[in-house]
């Protein structure tokens, strides 16, 4: 019955080919804008670190003192002293300190000119917590840190910048006026977003140069740059002791217990600090969130491409209604044929059906152009010269999942029209023929 | 022309005409909101920065100590200025559409995180600057020789300085801002002079009000007024000299280190600032124009359906007496009514998406005028595309009503 029910259709579509073409390409260009701003979204808000995202947490505390009446959340940053004094407890699996600033680098022997790049000062746990794919050798160790050795790890495009991709391990690096020996090169690393780093831009690159948070404070002494500060600093680059926020820290919980004590131990701070008048607001401003908590926190997609989301699902929306008028007014000009067919003893279920094959053939048509359209609307997000350009590829999740909307779309549009057809009252039309 | 028939006609095809009726209010919230956020779009970029944008280019070099910045300053003034049609360097901090400089928290009492006036961008510039720039002096009087201060921390200590109109208004409104005095914790500064227009680093991120909250600090050069230079030039001349002086830098001062990116004229910045807008207008007007195609094919489509479904009742009124006119009206009649019922629905759409863009993207409230303006749009749009298919029942001849389909 399938079989004759497609023969039908395809008639039936072949008829008008003008009219055919218009339902497909309304129900195509609907699809494919609609899957191209929601693969992109899906694609913005995706985990960065999956497997490892909710065993990740992101500790705030809120040093600003006095507080000022709008501030409302604790800033995605902490003083130098709040961020040691937690991390000095050493009550995570794995915890590091974080911050970044730009730092002029040479390497000696490459005749190339000096390059100005952005410098991540951490501590030992930040590669395995962060699961960072090495290419050639490795992290430091916690004996680097505590002995501020002059160590660092570069990225793979630094490595290949300077050293043609060759294994660099053991050469060494002009960082700012001190050498520092590589002891570690990475594979291509681009965590999207860019996570652990909460003030960059969400689709940046990863810095460039890593080196051991005691060495850095040395090395770069000065160039370090505050997130915000509510008492102007004696001296605008001496951050260590100013009220100002700029080092963050990571921590790994790995069981729910873990991370509740912790969150308690952070409170426990944040009180201790009030306590003692260094905090203007205590455990109210502390935040111990998960990766992806935190990420929703600070909105990860871009409100431009939120926007065109809802753009394309209302104008999804108009292509649906579109097309249930056009095929209600296309069966229902049969309403003779149905009337006959009806009056010869098929049922409405029979009816039904056929109308919704029919829908359904324009659905596939549509479903397919729009998939093509999908494709090519990704094709011209890639040409923007938006920062998550990069990311914009259709995956197969979202491969099927715009196939089936598309026919579910064109099968739910078909409906109504299927079902006021299957309604046709034989007897009247059979008078007007 | 009776609309009665026409209503009793409609209500035979219901289901249809409710149909085509939400799509055109569906059409008519977007179209609205869409129009709107292209406006909003276009007013951003049309930002005004009060300076001479033609004429100028900004050079940032970095990789020097603070130690270094008064040699690094003295060979960068005296190589740039020896460039063949450089009109003038001078040193600055930030401008319009470049990296954001200084911005600070400040305050109309000493001391106090209360009596707050806003987020301000301090614009550091050394003497001749502001005539560089070409800023346009509405109150108050010109920096003098002895106003220029040097900036130890990232604004000088004590300072009078020039804020632009709308800060001038913003935190005195209805007073003259000359004499006023304002604080950043422990930083003090003296309005002498307002400027028309000045438009900060970033001025799209702090939203229309706060786009021009700039104060002009004059400064002594040194200290945080280091390795950015201003570049003056004739429109013609300047994309060269920028390349000249870009090419230059390694020999006046080969340890430093060139910021390719941003060492741009202020209009290549500009177009690059508002890069985002620019491609949020194409695809907002691209979705218009579709969504109309889109909505026209819709009513092409059920006016033709309707056409050939009501051949022979055409026939019988062109055989009563009907003229052509009247067979071409009664389409034309038909379309305006369902058009008309989709834009009032389309109207209280638009007004609830508009509501729902407010709470989500800091959008102002639609204007009034938009809804006759897409109200016009749509009842054009379905006149146009009614048309055909009235045209072609209104050449069905009356001799159709004696013949069965």
């Amino acid at each position: 019955m399938f079989a004759y029910y497609l023969d039908l259709a395809l008639r039936s579509l072949k008829r008008n080919k003008v009219l055919t073409a218009l339902m497909v390409l309304a129900i195509a260009v609907g699809i494919g804008a609609s899957m191209t701003t929601l693969t992109v979204v899906h694609l913005l808000s995706g985990d960065p670190i999956p497997g490892k995202s909710g065993v990740l947490f992101f500790p705030q505390v809120d040093p600003e003192n006095p507080a000022r009446a709008d501030h409302t959340e604790p800033y995605p940053a902490m003083d130098y002293r709040s961020a040691t004094d937690l991390w000095n407890a050493h009550r995570a699996d794995r915890q590091a300190l974080v911050t970044s600033s730009p730092v002029k680098v040479r390497a000696p022997g490459t005749g190339r000119p000096p390059l100005i790049l952005s410098m991540l000062s951490t501590t030992t746990d930040f590669f395995p917590m962060f699961e960072v794919p090495f290419q050639y050798g490795a992290g430091w160790s916690a004996q680097d840190d505590a002995n501020r050795a002059r160590v660092a790890v570069i990225s793979a495009d630094l490595n290949a910048k300077l050293f043609g991709g060759a294994n660099s391990v053991g050469r060494s690096l002009r960082v700012r006026d001190t050498d520092v020996r590589i002891v570690g090169v990475l594979k291509p690393w681009r965590p999207t977003p860019l996570f652990y780093d909460p003030w960059s831009q969400n689709f940046s690159k990863t810095e460039d140069v890593f080196v051991p948070f005691t060495s850095s404070m040395e090395i770069n002494e000065g160039n370090f740059q505050a997130y915000t500060c509510w008492h102007v600093p004696d001296d605008t680059h001496h951050l260590q002791n100013s009220d100002c926020v700029w080092v963050w820290l990571w921590a790994e919980l790995d069981s729910p217990a873990k991370a509740s004590s912790y969150a308690r131990f952070v409170a426990d701070y944040a009180e201790q600090q009030k306590a003692m008048g260094r905090f203007a607001i205590g455990k109210e401003h502390v935040r111990v969130r998960d990766v992806m908590t935190m990420l929703t926190a600070r909105g990860m997609v871009p409100d431009d491409v939120r926007l065109q989301a809802w753009l394309a699902s209302a104008f999804l929306a108009i292509c649906l209604f579109n097309a249930v008028g056009l095929l209600l007014a296309k069966f229902l000009r049969r309403s003779g044929e149905i009337g006959v067919r009806r009056a010869l003893g098929a049922s409405r279920r029979a009816i039904f059906s056929q109308c919704l094959v029919e829908a359904g053939v324009i659905g596939l048509l549509g479903g397919f152009f729009g998939w093509l359209l999908t494709l090519i609307g990704l094709w011209l997000v890639r040409q923007q010269p938006v920062d998550y350009a990069h990311l914009a590829h259709v995956d197969t999740a979202m491969f099927l999942t715009t196939f089936v909307t598309a026919v579910a779309t064109s099968l739910l549009a078909g409906l109504i029209p299927a079902l006021r057809a299957s309604r046709v009252v034989p007897a009247w039309q059979l008078k007007a023929l | 022309m009776q609309i009665r028939p026409i209503l009793a006609a409609l209500r035979r095809h219901r289901l249809a005409t409710l149909l085509i009726a939400m799509e055109i209010a569906l059409a008519c919230a977007v179209l609205c909101n869409a129009c709107f956020l292209v406006v909003q779009r276009w007013k951003l970029i049309q930002t005004q920065s009060g300076v001479d944008e033609n004429s100028l280019a900004v050079l940032t070099v970095n990789g020097f100590e603070p130690t270094q910045a008064a040699d690094v300053n003295a060979r960068m003034l005296v190589g740039l200025r020896a460039i063949p049609g450089m009109q003038a360097v001078t040193l600055i901090n930030q401008v319009p559409f470049g990296p954001q400089a200084g911005a600070a928290g400040i305050s109309r009492d000493a001391d106090s995180f209360k009596n707050t006036i806003g987020v301000v961008d301090f614009v550091l510039a050394e003497p001749g600057t502001f005539q560089v720039l070409g800023l346009k002096l509405v109150e108050g009087r010109m920096p003098q020789a002895d106003d220029y201060r040097p900036a130890t921390n990232f604004a000088p200590m004590d300072a009078q300085v020039l804020v632009s109109r709308a800060l001038a208004e913003h935190a005195w409104p209805g007073e003259s801002p000359i004499g006023k005095e304002f604080w950043c914790d422990k930083l003090h500064f003296r309005v002498m002079g307002v400027v028309d227009h000045f438009a900060r680093a970033h001025p799209r991120e702090w939203g229309a009000q706060a786009a021009e909250w700039t104060v002009f600090t004059p400064t002594l050069p040194g200290g945080s007024l280091a390795g950015t230079y201003l570049l003056r030039a004739s429109p013609a001349d300047l994309p060269r000299v920028l390349r000249t002086a870009r090419d230059a830098v390694a020999k006046i001062a080969p340890d430093v280190v060139l910021d390719q990116e941003n060492s741009q004229t202020i209009t290549d910045l500009r177009t690059d600032y508002f890069k985002s807008d620019r491609i949020m207008i194409d695809l907002l007007i691209g979705v218009i124009v579709t969504m109309l195609g889109v909505t026209a094919l819709g009513i092409v489509g059920l006016a033709s359906f309707w056409v050939q479904q009501r051949r022979r009742q055409i026939g019988v009124r062109r055989a009563l007496g009907a003229t052509r006119g009247d067979i071409l009206r009664y389409f034309q009649t038909e379309n305006f009514l369902i058009v008309t019922g989709g834009i009032l629905l389309g109207m209280v759409l638009a007004f609830a998406l508009n509501l729902a863009l407010m709470t989500h993207y800091e959008l102002p409230r639609l204007p009034f005028y938009y809804l006759p303006i897409g109200a016009l749009v749509l009842w054009g749009l379905g006149q146009l595309a009614v048309l055909g298919p009235a045209l072609r029942a209104a050449a069905v001849p009356p001799v159709v009503a004696t013949r069965s389909v």
